[in-house]
């Protein structure tokens, strides 16, 4: 395959960016879109040119360190795929694909295509757990959870982390996120008794990390490479509803 | 070297509860004068980090990904054992110690491993407290399943993801003390120098990733937690930025390295597809409960596989392993299948992969029902390969994995450097020469929830004179300036090689001579390639940019620098191990079936490596083995 590439080059976190024309040719259509930049990269450094930096680690859809905006879209064409599963066999021969870091106030471009989501570590650290700690924890089986229950909590639980939802939102909102987060916790009876005023404390972090507010317009759910529905974000609303009538 | 294991007296099922009761420890005043490092944020080092730091201590904890949350532990799929017999089908802590010894083919310490077995259901408790979500039964009761290599079921899972979740709720418990002040959190960071002071470990020289800046952190102890170093063989399961660097500097300040050969390739991986290629995706072992693994009869069979009648298949892990079938251990079904591969039997494109079937499972349980068990992995299967697993066959191949070997420790997970600590995949401690499935993820935990917080405590009991570490003390100098040195060197070659392209040539050679099969002329011939592989890559890399900046080119070349050594050890340790165990398989030494030939009257022993000095050959030191409780004996799957 032949394909065109226009792709954010960035020299750092204050410099002015820019889109930047490279040309490829012998993709071979099993290729992953990152092993296609790492052809790129060492033509560039074959070259005596800088890379293209772009983050990736785990290369198989779970650590939610990869993640490119891919002609307009989080993570690229395919539902419920990171940038990191995409293959190239689902461009054409001859396509030419922009490439762009994930974009949001929160998200600082450290360089090229590498963001800085340090903003979801502190929201997570403003509430995103259950106040145990090592060597407390009774027998596992002493409390049952139901099968359907315990599901539901796991469809939340599997956030990665990417940003995408961000990413995607007009808003650049990171409710679907901290929706996820809130959600997992408080369907679980551990979570309970932190539940409401765990969603108070992670709203209020979402909010001074600068991220907006969710419109439900649902482009986040659409985006999700975990496929994590909007319902997390409603019952996120509900347990920040009720930690306001709880602090009454 | 000094190699005393420090295994506490008494009966195996005492030693650790005799430890725990007698071990020194720190009043809690004391203990927040007391400063932690902790290199590595997965299991390993996040619950350590976590546990450490709710204790009262001061820690730093550091990685090299953007959020602790993304260190690998995240990718393990399958599952976590703990002997809870749950099940009520026999399990105990003794059983799954016995399992866990003979996985590991006798070649690991016994106290270490029944106490491994002893905190396995402690974990589970643990983990379903911070909100873990594991596979449930309808009435609401935790679920299990089957891994390899075992007869009961003992494994605990959340899907296909059980990694991850555990990685979360240790993750959790870490971003609750980073809250609360009591750790500094340093992501994007990594470690590139140990930092010794009259003997014991005080400190780490780190490079901040997004900057460039090299820093000093100082500390009255150190622990590494920075997993295995699979990657070694470049086409691997692991993460691209997993690495030796951490140990391997660790190493060359004296700290033994154990093991260093004892690599697992895991047998259900996706098979290469291209030269292009830079990982090969892991799909887990819990598929072989339901899957079968077969290839056809005849050898070059080019029909697709739903028109190869039954009879005209080969279920030959079934066929030579009756009484474990499709759950023989790892190592086991990797070399069967490279067996099969190099017969010519192999299938796909590049005939370089076997079958792995669920016709039958899905006849038997419906497609419902493996939909739920397996659909995240059926799903990455699709998305990676185009192709649907439910309506032909998944195409599997051996892959490298896990690290056995690391640096060596003793029972309180003390390196050879007092004050240096180890603890998960990158020491060399419970798995002997083969780590059973689900018992990495279950480790990682036990040693730093429940072992380290009570052995560092026994070391630190005896710093508390020590007062404040210093990272102005000269050894903070000299180690930050080799640093340095070797960032100008690597940046000052400017050669026409890439640092990808040198790491690929010594992992297609580490993969042909010390993989699956090795043996003496290979392994010979491998240390000599090695050398002039260095050699080249002193000479002739290039890497671009400057070390002042955002550079990950340089950051992949000083990793394959110390890959370029370690190899070199790794291959000393395969030739001087002239028997066969576990993953280590010479090819001189098998039984008559083809099995692996142990020789215990010269080779019940852990080879522990240490560091001589550039270009010297590393001069080889021996832990006996010693086997009280139980007596080790043909380990056979059949």
């Amino acid at each position: 395959m032949r394909i065109q590439l226009k792709i954010w080059r960035q020299e750092n976190a204050r410099a002015q960016g820019r889109m930047v024309d490279y040309e490829l040719a012998d993709i071979n259509p099993e290729m992953s879109f990152l092993e296609m930049l790492d052809v790129l990269n060492e033509q560039l450094i074959q070259r005596g040119d800088m890379p293209v930096e772009f983050d990736h680690d785990c290369r198989e859809g779970i650590c939610g360190q990869c993640g490119l905006f891919i002609n307009g879209r989080a993570h690229g064409p395919q539902a419920a795929t990171t940038t990191c599963q995409l293959h190239m066999r689902h461009f054409r021969d001859g396509d030419t694909i922009y490439v762009e870091p994930f974009r949001s106030r929160a998200f600082p471009v450290i360089k090229d295509l590498r963001i800085d989501r340090s903003a979801f570590d502190r929201i997570i650290q403003a509430g995103g757990y259950i106040s145990t700690r090592t060597g407390d924890a009774p027998e596992a089986n002493a409390l049952p959870i139901g099968h359907k229950v315990a599901e539901a909590a796991f469809d939340a639980a599997a956030c990665i982390g990417c940003g995408a939802c961000v990413a995607t939102c007009k808003n650049a909102s990171a409710a679907l996120f901290t929706g996820a987060k809130v959600s997992h916790l408080a369907m679980l009876p551990q979570g309970r008794p932190e539940a409401a005023e765990r969603a108070r404390k992670m709203v209020q972090q979402m909010e001074d990390e600068g991220f907006g507010h969710c419109t439900n317009t649902g482009a986040c759910e659409v985006e999700c490479p975990q496929e994590i529905s909007i319902r997390h974000i409603a019952r996120m609303n509900f347990e920040y509803n009720r930690a306001g009538v709880l602090r009454k | 070297m000094k190699l005393d294991a420090k295994i506490p007296e008494g009966p195996l099922q005492e030693k650790w509860s005799r430890y725990k009761a007698t071990c020194r420890l720190v009043s809690p005043n004391n203990k927040k004068k007391l400063d932690i490092i902790v290199v590595g944020t997965g299991l390993a080092g996040s619950s350590a980090a976590a546990s450490l730091a709710e204790m009262g201590y001061r820690v730093k904890t550091f990685c090299f990904q953007d959020s602790p949350r993304r260190a690998h532990s995240v990718a393990a799929q399958g599952g976590v054992n703990a002997s809870k017999n749950y099940q009520n089908d026999g399990d105990s802590a003794f059983r799954m110690f016995y399992d866990t010894l003979k996985g590991g083919d006798f070649r690991a310490r016994e106290a270490n491993v029944y106490r491994l077995a002893e905190c396995s259901a402690n974990l589970i408790d643990q983990a379903v407290a911070q909100g873990v979500p594991f596979a449930r039964e309808y009435g609401g009761y935790l679920a299990n399943r089957s891994f390899g290599g075992v007869q009961v079921s003992r494994t605990f899972y959340a899907r296909g993801q059980t990694g991850q979740q555990l990685l979360l709720g240790a993750y959790s418990a870490l971003s609750r003390q980073v809250a609360e002040g009591n750790v500094q959190l340093f992501a994007r960071h990594e470690m590139l120098d140990l930092v010794v002071i009259d003997g014991k470990a005080r400190g780490i020289i780190a490079r901040n990733l997004d900057t460039g800046e090299i820093e000093r952190h100082a500390a009255h102890t150190v622990v590494l937690a920075t997993g295995g170093y699979g990657k070694i063989y470049y086409l691997s399961t692991l993460a691209m930025g997993c690495n030796g660097s951490a140990i391997w500097r660790a190493h060359k300040k004296g700290a033994g390295f154990a093991a260093a050969s004892w690599t697992q390739i895991h047998p259900t991986c996706l098979p290469q597809s291209g030269a292009y290629q830079s990982k090969l995706t892991l799909m887990s072992e819990s598929l072989r409960n339901d899957g079968r693994i077969w290839v056809p009869k005849k050898a070059g069979d080019d029909r697709p596989p739903g028109e190869i009648p039954e009879e005209e298949r080969d279920y030959y892990l079934e066929r030579r392993y009756p009484a474990f079938g499709n759950l023989a251990p790892r190592d086991i079904a990797s070399r069967a299948a490279k067996e099969r591969i190099d017969a010519g039997f192999g299938v796909g494109p590049q005939r370089n992969a076997v079958y792995l079937d669920f016709a039958h499972a899905i006849e038997e349980y419906g497609i419902d029902t493996i939909r739920e068990r397996y659909g995240n992995l059926f799903r990455m299967y699709e998305k990676i390969t185009g192709h649907n697993a439910y309506k032909r066959p998944m195409m599997i191949s051996p892959a490298a994995h896990f690290s056995m070997g690391g640096l060596w420790v003793d029972y309180e997970l003390m390196t050879t450097i007092p004050g240096l600590f180890a603890i998960g995949e990158c020491n060399f401690s419970d798995h002997g020469a083969n780590r059973l499935g689900a018992n990495s993820l279950l480790q990682a935990c036990v040693d730093g929830y429940f072992i380290l917080p009570y052995t560092i405590g026994s070391y630190l009991a005896g710093e508390l004179g020590t007062g404040k570490i210093s990272p102005e003390a000269p050894e903070f100098d000299a180690a930050e300036q080799a640093v340095r040195d070797q960032l100008a060197r690597l940046l000052s070659i400017q050669g026409s090689r890439t640092a990808t392209d040198y790491h690929k040539e010594l992992g297609a050679l580490l993969y042909d001579k010390c993989g699956v099969l090795r043996t003496r002329e290979g392994l010979q011939q491998a240390i000599d390639d090695i050398r002039a592989l260095r050699a080249d890559f002193w000479q002739n890399l290039k890497v671009p940019g400057s070390a002042a900046q955002v550079n990950s080119e340089l950051e992949k070349a000083g990793r394959v620098a110390d890959y370029l050594e370690l190899a070199e050890v790794m291959c000393y340790d395969a030739l001087t191990r002239e028997e066969s165990c576990g993953a280590h398989f010479r090819e001189e030494y098998q039984t008559a079936e083809g099995e692996a030939q142990r020789r215990d009257g010269e080779f019940q022993f852990v080879s522990v490596w240490g560091y001589t000095g550039p270009e010297e050959e590393p001069e080889l030191h021996r832990e006996g083995l010693v086997f009280q409780t139980i007596q080790p004996s043909v380990r056979s799957y059949k």
